[in-house]
């Protein structure tokens, strides 16, 4: 029994952290934040060449170095920190995830060296305009074309729809939710990025028309192998979570502790200090949420759906009120565009909605524990 | 290396638990279950039986060192211990004050004698201790203890008054913080004195609570009398012991805790699934929210170990325990009123007795108020993280 990160994941962090503060600090992030890619494809190579962050979690036959998902959780808590503009999330939680839960294993094959190396950018489009995160929201349809299959219809909110070189899209055949695999270039796909709010984390709407696409796993298995991959990415999303709320806990504690009112630290108020106090229980829980359900994704184990959602909802609400509350403690400057405080608040937020919101989690927690 | 499962050996330990448990816990002991706490007196003589039953077991003191009579067990054999205790649904313990609290004192700071004296009463139950702590203007403010001990001849004379003293009425010793020098700067003059609570110099009287019992009493001590040699950690020593003591309130304890609750929390969902409730979305929802926050609290808790097994010191998240534990449970004590609807108002059978016995639900909901308060305020709490923790800056102090 230990909950406690081993020597090598602790060096792992560190790396991790040193790197992202060279090369996606604040100026870097928001310079990034203002492009249509959102990444810097020099970086995204160093992540794959140099320190492998991309293939940490994927199997050694298949180019990448079998670390487990705890790893996964120490690089994704860090990246969260450090509000890195990168594919990462996209092409780690949700598109490798995807292929390795397919069962199928020509395209793990084909597709996750490529990911591993960094040389290919995936992602998973199953949402649509209804913005509905379960199975009912699947509506395109797939058709059997010859050996192959034709996808038609739209796809909403895709993470790094506009910049995948691989495209995992959830479609409704004869057999019920399936999925298939697209180029990024494929003919009748037109992509279209979405200016977002939360401008650190890209998503785009995809139209497909009379797409030629690839089956991924088994016709009507898609939904199974999905439900999977978003437990895994709620988990790898609540660690992104714990990074980001880490982070304003600090930026507040350390403003706290140097803006002076009234002749003293504001932080010597118990209206501030026990603000301070509060985020730390929620980011202190959060980290053991996040951590459990890591250590249940490292297992496959059976508890992994409902921790899956308890991380989920826990680590949203506990960013998000961090989030504002460091907007709170800062005062007129946390209010300025100059100001990281609306960065993390505003990814703190993208981050509570993505893949369901907490209320959503809550349900699905109160249906697998049988409530 | 983050990992939930257990060693051969500590399967071996948990084995060795389960098997005495089945044993042991029969009859009058099994039938009265997990009734009680360390502020509920419910099925009182029994749990004192069946705390001897333990100590002869040597299941007392597990984790104090085999040197001192314990069992020198490691904290996760301690979490092993506590969680099929729970699991079981074995009596509350009676001896928390002096198992978890004066026993551990006496190990860092007391003397060979006092070890001697004390130690083994504890681990057979002999002897039973209450906690001399809080006063009328000492509460929050613990330093600013009135009750005064004078030494006369190789006597202490204590005069003073104790309050919020748990089940002091079944006590047979006091640990008893006094001010030993008036003239010292109010953290300086305090002693950690060992005081017989049978003696006509010790009066206890029950306070009666808002729910209606009274486990807490005030002690009012007029000329009391112990022995000069039962200063604990050194006269004029106290308020470091007294912290020290208040340091042992937190470690393996959550374990049970967190069970205890899940016990309750288990109450709560067939509650609501017997009545229909569990179809209504709100809550649905705070059905999940109890749920989430429950296991959240057994994370922290074996993070919490982990850190302590790793570095030998506490974390950030052990600080966090008892202000989370007791909001959770206040929470989750509003809740089940609010489940119970109009019935939450109606006491026993509701046959309009005279007696004010609140039960199961109602309990909690009252019960968990004093939770936020005792061991240190909710608010004590986020100023000792807030300054402890995440060093922020002190008050000024009030010239």
């Amino acid at each position: 029994m230990n909950f406690a990160f081993s020597e090598e994941q602790e060096e792992l962090r560190r790396t991790v952290r040193s790197f992202l503060e060279q090369k996606s600090p604040s100026a870097e992030v928001r310079r990034l934040m203002e492009t249509t890619e959102g990444y810097d494809p020099d970086v995204w190579g160093q992540m794959g060449s140099q320190l492998g962050l991309q293939g940490l979690a994927i199997p050694e036959e298949y180019g990448g170095s079998g670390y487990g998902y705890i790893e996964l959780i120490v690089v994704l808590e860090e990246m969260g920190r450090a509000l890195l503009c990168a594919p990462y999330f996209s092409t780690v939680a949700l598109a490798a995830n995807a292929i390795l839960h397919s069962g199928d294993d020509a395209a793990k094959k084909e597709l996750l060296p490529g990911i591993a190396s960094g040389d290919t950018i995936a992602t998973v489009a199953f949402t649509e305009d209804s913005g509905r995160w379960d199975a009912d929201g699947i509506t395109m349809t797939a058709t059997k074309s010859g050996d192959g299959w034709t996808l038609d219809g739209h796809k909403m909110f895709v993470i790094d729809g506009h910049t995948a070189n691989v495209i995992i899209v959830a479609a409704r055949t004869d057999k019920g939710v399936s999925l298939f695999t697209v180029g990024g270039d494929a003919s009748g796909l037109t992509r279209t990025p979405l200016s977002t709010m939360d401008q650190t984390r890209k998503q785009a709407r995809l139209e497909l028309s009379g797409v030629p696409a690839k089956l991924l796993g088994t016709e009507g298995g898609g939904w199974e192998t999905l439900s999977r991959m978003l437990d895994l990415a709620a988990v790898a999303l609540a660690a992104e979570q714990v990074g980001g709320a880490q982070k304003v806990l600090e930026m507040s504690v350390e403003y706290a502790k140097v803006r002076v009112q009234f002749g003293r630290p504001i932080g010597s108020f118990q209206a501030i200090k026990h603000k301070c106090a509060d985020m730390l229980l929620e980011v202190e829980s959060a980290k053991s949420a996040a951590y459990y359900a890591g250590w249940a994704a490292a297992e496959l184990n059976e508890e992994l759906p409902v921790v899956a959602s308890l991380a989920k909802a826990y680590c949203s609400d506990a960013y998000f009120h961090a989030a504002a509350e460091n907007i709170q403690i800062h005062g007129g400057i946390g209010f300025t565009w100059e100001h990281d405080a609306h960065l993390y608040f505003k990814r703190a937020k993208s981050s509570e909605l993505l893949f369901g919101d907490p209320t959503y989690h809550r349900e699905l927690l109160a249906q697998r524990i049988g409530i | 290396m983050v990992d939930f499962s257990f060693s051969p050996a500590d399967e071996a330990f948990r084995t060795e638990v389960r098997s005495w448990l089945s044993e042991h816990l029969v009859g009058e002991y099994a039938a009265i279950g997990d009734v009680g706490g360390p502020a509920d007196e419910t099925g009182w003589d029994v749990r004192v039986e069946w705390e001897k039953e333990l100590g002869r077991g040597g299941w007392i003191g597990l984790a104090w060192p085999e040197a001192v009579g314990g069992r020198g067990a490691t904290v996760t054999q301690e979490l092993i211990f506590n969680e099929e205790y729970a699991l079981a649904h074995a009596p509350a313990r009676v001896s928390f004050f002096g198992e978890g609290l004066l026993g551990p004192t006496i190990i860092a700071f007391g003397s060979d004698e006092q070890k001697a004296r004390f130690l083994p009463g504890i681990l057979q139950a002999r002897e039973l201790w209450c906690q001399g702590f809080s006063e009328p203007d000492a509460g929050s403010d613990l330093a600013n203890i009135k009750t005064r001990a004078v030494l006369d001849g190789d006597e202490w004379v204590i005069n003073g008054q104790k309050v919020w003293t748990t089940l002091a009425h079944h006590a047979d010793w006091c640990f008893v913080v006094c001010r030993t020098d008036p003239d010292a700067p109010k953290h300086k003059g305090l002693s950690f004195v060992l005081c017989p609570m049978r003696q006509s110099g010790v009066e206890v009287k029950p306070l009666k609570q808002l729910t209606g019992s009274a486990e807490f009493n005030e002690v009012f001590f007029t000329d009391a009398r112990t022995s000069a040699d039962l200063v604990v950690g050194g006269v004029h020593n106290g308020w470091k012991v007294a912290m020290g003591t208040l340091g042992f309130e937190r470690g393996t304890a959550f374990l049970s805790r967190q069970l205890q609750f899940g016990s309750e929390m288990q109450r709560v969902l067939e509650f609501a699934r017997k009545q229909g409730l569990n179809g209504d979305p709100l809550v649905r929802q705070l059905l999940a929210d109890a749920y989430i926050g429950l296991q959240i609290m057994r994370y922290n808790g074996f993070r919490a170990l982990s850190t302590m097994l790793a570095t030998g010191s506490p974390g950030p998240e052990a600080s966090i325990s008892k202000l989370y534990w007791s909001t959770w449970h206040r929470n989750l004590g509003e809740l089940e009123l609010q489940l119970m609807g109009p019935w939450s108002e109606v006491l026993g059978e509701g046959g309009g007795t005279s007696t004010y016995e609140p039960d199961g639900f109602q309990k909690t909901f009252l019960e968990s108020r004093a939770e936020t308060i005792y061991t240190g305020s909710s608010e004590i709490q986020k100023n000792i993280i807030g300054e402890r923790v995440l060093g922020l800056p002190r008050e000024p102090a009030v010239s």
